[in-house]
């Protein structure tokens, strides 16, 4: 099971991360020795063009894929090694997911959908589940809708819902595969003011986005091509999402959104 | 994974998919009522087989001619192997056992008379034959010995035949021509229903068994000769003494196997309920059989279910849950589904079981073995069946299930 994370670790540490795939004859090499060090707390966009690569680090920072070479270390705690089960843990206790496609379950209310990660739930404590996911749900602004199944809700409030879904568990780290690529601009900034809300409350975050309209609100944006990271550093003049879209609101006070 | 979550998570899984879960259940649904309500015939009709057995006479037992060791009856036609009017007199004369012993010889004609014409069988039989049949006469009355010595031409009939040709009730004193031989009816017999074999017991002509031999001309043999012991604890010992008298009138030597067969109402009973016994067996095996084929249609289903679900089964990997925990729920989805489908099964066959029963008045029972039979199966259906399925989506790969479109 997985071990309390020694203190002042870095929640990512990354060394040398490379990944093949084996395509019938020939090799895809989608990582080509990534290094990556995040640091609690800190808010970051991973960028790249299409096929860059983003994904393949994505699913090993996620453990849910293994590097071919290379070292990582979740809160101070190597993943080398560790059986397919012991993963799954470390995906339930660590790490929380927001995805593209939301990937709700249909016909399943908000409230059992966030529930879900706490039923896979192995330790000894007990957890009152629907306490914790209502908590996750006012957390994201959805109070008055823990009773909706998905298709009752809009895109901005489901993918709400799958933030919610991540939260759940108080992971170390939450990664984000374009989270707003299914949503308008609109929605898209609400979605980012609450990850910066989230942020500032001390949310490790990890957001996946070809966007640089996105990675503006983060801190830090690493930027991938052929597997390799060609550019890692701060956000100059970083963007504040609430503000931005208060100040749309003022532009466009009867626009039709 | 808590065993109260794997339940919870199971069974919001089937209740939110009302559709699927139907039709998931419906081959069981349909496989386990088709065992229920097949059984059920099978039981009936053993039952109603003890029961007309058990009216078939009292203490009665039938010797038929030729050996059993030979095959039966199919030899009695045979010259010399056949019974004989005498067989039945010296019966009568010599036994001690034998409250009664009565020829039966038969024949068929054209019965012509009241509303026109009956083909029915008639039956040369003696006084004894009545009691021996334990049957009642409601009309009139059955004809006696003096009819019987004085070669009369009376007959009894069955009810079929008098409600046939007197629907009017009025038979008795009216005149019936045999063969062109005028006979007149003296009585009417009570209605008996059907034989185990599903023939009209109550088709039938009685006529005092001397006058079928001397008045009516054509093939006349004796089929069988019915006698009946004292009481049923003498049926054994009455059996042996028949076959003594006829050995000996026979003129058999102790080393020729005999050439008749008597049977008692036990084995009679024991061949018709091996015959039913065989056809419960028959009815279940091919109920059975669409029982599994309503498995089949479970892993069919739960098999296009696990690739219709292959993002929700990759998100719950991604979200903690080990390929087991999917592998259990999809086990217990399957199991509960099919023990769901029994539980429905049992009711709709005992339903329609009941309906049968009300429709076409064959009796059927529904026991409590099979019920619990037939849910036992429906369990291990749903086990056998939905292990594959589940192993398939407990393998599945999560980054490629949660992409799956
Ligand atoms: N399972 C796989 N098998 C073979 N090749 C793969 C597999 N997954 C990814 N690749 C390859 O690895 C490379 C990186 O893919 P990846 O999905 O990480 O890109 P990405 O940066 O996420 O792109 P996008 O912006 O389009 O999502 C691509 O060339 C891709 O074809
Ligand atoms: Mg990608």
């Amino acid at each position: 099971m997985t071990r309390p994370a020694p203190l002042g670790a870095p929640v990512i540490e990354a060394r040398g991360l490379e990944r093949v795939f084996q395509m019938g004859g020939t090799e895809v090499r989608a990582l080509r020795g990534v290094d990556l060090t995040v640091g609690r707390g800190e808010m970051l966009a991973v960028m790249g063009a299409s096929g860059s690569g983003k994904s393949t680090l994505m699913n090993i920072l996620g453990c849910l894929d293994r590097p071919t070479a290379g070292s990582y270390a979740l809160d101070g705690v190597s993943v080398e090694g560790l059986s397919k089960n012991q993963l799954a843990d470390i995906r339930n206790q660590r790490l929380g997911f927001v995805f593209q496609g939301f990937n709700l379950l249909p016909r399943t209310s908000a409230l059992e959908n966030v529930e879900l990660p706490l039923l896979y739930d192995r330790s000894e404590r007990e957890l009152d589940t629907k306490g914790l996911a209502a908590a996750a749900l006012e957390r994201v602004g959805l109070a008055d809708r823990m009773d909706h199944d998905p298709a009752e809700l809009s895109g901005g409030q489901q993918q709400r819902v799958a933030i919610a879904r991540a939260l759940v568990t108080k992971p170390s780290l939450v990664l984000a595969d374009e989270p707003t690529g299914n949503l308008d601009t609109h929605t898209t900034m609400e979605i980012m003011a609450l990850f910066q809300e989230l942020n500032a409350e001390g949310v490790t975050l990890l957001i996946v986005t070809h966007e640089p309209e996105i990675s503006r609100y983060t801190q830090r944006i690493v930027e991938l091509r052929d597997g390799r990271i060609i550019h890692d550093g701060p956000v100059r003049e970083r963007g504040h999402a609430l503000t931005d879209l208060q100040a749309r609101a003022d532009l466009e006070p009867a626009s039709a959104r | 994974m808590k065993i109260g979550n794997l339940i919870g998570v199971a069974g919001a899984s089937i209740f939110k998919n009302k559709m699927r879960t139907l039709l998931t259940m419906l081959g069981i649904i349909i496989g386990v009522s088709a065992v229920i309500v097949m059984v059920a015939i099978g039981a009936g009709a053993q039952g109603q087989i003890e029961r007309q057995i058990q009216n078939l006479g009292t203490n009665m037992l039938v010797v038929t001619p030729g050996s059993t060791a030979t095959g039966g009856v199919s030899l009695g036609g045979q010259s010399g192997s056949g019974l004989t009017v005498e067989d039945a007199e010296v019966l009568s004369s010599q036994s001690f056992l034998l409250s009664g012993v009565s020829p039966v010889i038969s024949t068929f004609s054209q019965a012509v008379g009241g509303t026109g014409n009956w083909r029915a069988p008639i039956l040369g039989v003696d006084v004894d034959y009545q009691v021996i049949r334990d049957w009642d006469v409601v009309q009139g009355e059955f004809f006696d010995e003096t009819d019987v010595r004085t070669i009369r031409r009376e007959v009894v009939l069955g009810n079929t035949v008098a409600e046939n040709l007197f629907p009017n009730g009025d038979a008795v004193g009216q005149q019936l021509r045999l063969r062109d031989v005028p006979m007149t009816i003296v009585g009417v017999l009570e209605a008996k229903g059907q034989t185990a074999e599903g023939s009209d017991q109550d088709d039938v002509i009685l006529v005092p068994y001397t006058t079928v031999q001397n008045r009516l001309a054509g093939r006349q043999f004796v089929s069988q000769i019915l006698a009946s012991a004292y009481s049923s604890d003498d049926v054994p010992a009455a059996q042996a003494e028949i076959q003594a008298i006829l050995r000996d009138t026979h003129g058999l030597a102790p080393n020729e196997a005999d050439d008749f067969t008597v049977r008692d109402q036990g084995e009679l009973a024991d061949a018709a309920q091996e015959t039913t016994q065989v056809m419960t067996l028959l009815l279940a095996a091919i109920a059975s059989i669409s029982l599994l084929v309503g498995g089949i249609g479970i892993m069919n289903i739960m098999l296009v279910s696990v690739t219709e679900r292959t993002r929700e089964i990759g998100l719950r990997l991604a979200l903690g849950a080990y390929g087991s925990d999917v592998m259990k729920q999809f086990l217990v989805e399957s199991v509960v589904m099919s023990l769901f489908g029994g539980l429905t099964g049992v009711g709709i066959g005992y339903a329609s079981s009941a309906a049968i029963a009300t429709f076409t008045g064959w009796s059927t029972a529904v026991s409590v073995p099979t019920v619990l039979l037939a849910l036992g199966f429906a369990g291990a259906v749903g086990v056998f069946f939905g292990f594959y399925p589940a192993k398939r989506a407990a393998s599945l790969d999560p980054i490629e299930a949660l992409r799956y479109e």
